[in-house]
């Protein structure tokens, strides 16, 4: 197997906070192949946002990387020069963010900005990177091209938008594309399109995609792989059969069941009692214990172990390996 | 170079720079609707503010020559330059001393005067015609207002755009500055900075820059610390753009409107601050402010000399209140919180 696009290794992450620094990840490991798309699924706050802003090395201040390795097309990426850095965003690494509406510039048009972001990383003409944008807005299927170059953001609709941002992430063929809860923000019907355009290109053209969720009908669309994580760690990985079809973490299992059915119809919907607890407030031991219904004594007492159950199926759980030990 | 020479190059680039941004408007959306806007909401303020800025600018291209044998062997008069304003006067436009405007005779003496009739808002103590003054101020008026504001808002984006994108050191920096300068009474900081620079215009527009930035400047920084952490400036970054093209295609571009209010809400700030500095003798000669310092004597006599004090205080309000009303209707256009309730 060729090198992955990208390899961390226990990446921490912490914010200074009063009473010591506070880790909002903690020792999270990933690979993606290339032309992979691994899903990063959790709850709000519990850290996924933040290992992509580690990986890109935008972590807001005064947050910063404290330990471990990001691996990105062979290059260790927190060791760069801060142009070095630059110089990877957009080229091996782009991002789309969550929200389409504010992640263009109201004041230029779209187009310049697409122009401008492809001069930024190659010598080419302004005319020819023009004609390239055009090309990308066909590619994304923007309606007329032509004209809507020459657009701002405000006469663009949600959707439209989103479809701009990542042809404007795809405009450098970046190998991996990080793409922070790309459809959060629209609503339903585009959501289906916007996934369906990027599985699309992904096929094309073979880029990597680290999508963050919290969605799992996305994920159950788009990925090959599954990471769950739960409070700054990983609670379970594997392939998209796996971790859906085959969940063992408790907290997986949860989550699964916690999605509206229509199956179910007229009952309750199933939910996981309590919240994350926020970073630096995090206890002992396994992380997800006090909302657990299986938690056991020895759960307060010792970070859950990795067990492995398939080729590439791991948990983070005391019960799942008891179970497998015995 | 000789000082009309180097006034006459001024306007050129004026009226250039004014070409060029107007045509620069004109392909913009944003601003074409704003202009479009602005002349339906304040037409009559447009139009009176527009007359001041063609009389001021009038006032300050001059050339010497051009009256003939009529300027007789008088060496200095052949060669003073004289503006365009000036030239609308006869080159002997005075009388020895005070006359009622549109007076036959001195308002003093009953003497007969040199122009029976012909000044309309009469004559100061000099016999110098008051139309003539009052006209001569816009010019002076546009200059502290425009140089000023030509100080104030490059410092005021210097310092807050650094202070807000970088923060840290260079925030605390700032803002020790600032904090130091908001501490001093302003009036007494001009008063020593005029005493130190001199009374000259130019002097005077840079005392009462560097006393006023610091206002503008905290909108700056604050408005830039929320650019800063909004999506799109985050997403250039993702994508490597660097920090000087961040700041100068997505951070400035998205104050200007900020800037356009700052500069009509200043410029008529300034010009009545100038009028406190004339009444406190430190103001520039020529302007509305020393005219009204000026005639503050005249109102004790009898019988009253009320045409001098009117006149320079009806330009200066008049000027005044059309900036006023069309630096709200610029904010009502430009606000973005205004502009959203627009379909």
């Amino acid at each position: 197997m060729s090198d992955p696009v990208l390899r961390v290794r226990d990446l921490v992450t912490s914010f200074p906070l009063p009473g010591g620094p506070a880790a909002v990840v903690d020792g999270v490991s990933l690979e993606i192949a290339e032309g992979e798309v691994l899903a990063l699924v959790g709850e709000s706050g519990c850290g996924k946002s933040m290992t992509a802003f580690s990986i890109m090395r935008l972590v807001p201040k005064p947050g910063r990387v404290t330990g471990g390795t990001v691996e990105l097309c062979g290059r260790d990426v927190l060791s760069l020069s801060v142009n070095e850095m630059r110089s990877v965003r957009g080229s091996d690494a782009a991002m789309i963010f969550q929200e389409p509406m504010t992640s263009l510039n109201p004041v230029q048009t779209v187009g310049a900005q697409l122009v401008e972001t492809i001069r930024l990383h190659e010598s080419i003409s302004t005319d020819g990177a023009r004609r390239r944008t055009v090309e990308l807005f066909e590619q994304v299927g923007i309606p007329d091209p032509d004209e809507r170059v020459d657009a701002y953001p405000h006469q663009l609709s949600g959707g439209l938008k989103q479809r701009v941002m990542i042809a404007m992430a795809l405009s450098l063929r970046p190998r991996l594309l990080i793409a922070d809860e790309p459809t959060t923000a629209l609503d339903v019907t585009i959501q289906a399109q916007i996934l369906e355009l990027m599985r699309e290109l992904q096929r094309q053209l073979g880029t990597a995609i680290l999508l963050i969720t919290h969605d799992l009908g996305v994920v159950n669309e788009l990925s090959d792989r599954i990471a769950v994580m739960y409070a700054g760690q990983i609670a379970e990985e594997g392939t998209r059969r796996d971790v859906l079809g085959a969940a063992r973490h408790p907290y997986t299992q949860g989550l699964l069941r916690s999605i509206p059915s229509l199956a179910r119809h007229g009952e309750p919907l199933a939910e996981i009692a309590g919240v994350v607890p926020s970073a630096g407030e995090w206890p002992a031991g396994c992380r997800f214990q006090a909302r657990c219904a299986r938690a056991a004594p020895v759960c307060r007492l010792e970070p859950a172990p990795a067990t492995r159950l398939g080729e590439a199926h791991r948990a983070y759980c005391h019960a799942v390996a008891e179970e497998e030990a015995g | 170079m000789e000082s009309h020479v180097v006034s006459n190059i001024v306007v050129a680039a004026l009226l250039a720079g004014m070409a060029w941004a107007a045509w620069l408007a004109r392909r913009s959306d944003l601003w074409r609707d704003a202009a479009r806007g602005l002349r339906r909401r304040r037409p009559v303020a447009l139009l009176v503010v527009g007359i001041y800025v063609v009389v001021g600018l009038a006032d300050a291209v001059s050339w010497v020559g051009g009256f003939g044998e009529s300027l007789g062997a008088d060496i200095v008069a052949r060669h003073k330059p004289r503006s365009l304003i000036d030239r609308l006067f006869p080159v002997d436009f005075r009388e020895r001393s005070y006359s009622a405007p549109l007076a036959d005779v001195e308002f003093y003496g009953e003497a007969p005067l040199q122009h029976p009739g012909a000044h309309l808002l009469g004559t100061d103590i000099l016999g110098r015609d008051i139309l003539h003054l009052v006209l001569k101020g816009a010019r002076i008026a546009l200059l502290i207002g425009g140089l000023t504001s030509l100080i104030v808002i490059p410092l005021a984006l210097l310092f807050g755009i650094s202070a807000g994108y970088f923060g840290g050191r260079i925030d605390d920096v700032v803002f020790f500055v600032m904090s130091t300068l908001a501490s001093i009474p302003g009036l007494l900081l001009l008063i020593a900075l005029v005493m130190v620079m001199g009374r000259g215009p130019v002097q005077v527009c840079v005392a009462m820059g560097v006393t006023s930035w610091v206002g503008f400047c905290r909108v700056v920084r604050g408005e830039t610390f929320k650019l800063r952490e909004l999506d799109y400036v985050q997403a250039a970054r993702a994508l490597g753009t660097s920090e000087l093209r961040i700041i100068l295609r997505h951070i400035l571009p998205n104050l200007m409107h900020l800037v356009i209010i700052t500069f009509v809400l200043l410029f008529s700030g300034l010009v009545l601050s100038e009028a406190i500095l004339a009444w406190l003798g430190i103001g520039i000669d020529g302007s509305w402010g020393q005219m009204i310092d000026q005639a503050r004597d005249e109102l004790a006599r009898d019988p009253i000399i009320w045409w001098n004090l009117s006149a320079a205080s009806a330009a200066l309000f008049g000027l005044i209140l059309a900036v006023n009303l069309v630096g709200d209707a610029v904010r009502d256009v430009l606000d973005p919180r205004t502009l959203r309730e627009r379909p």
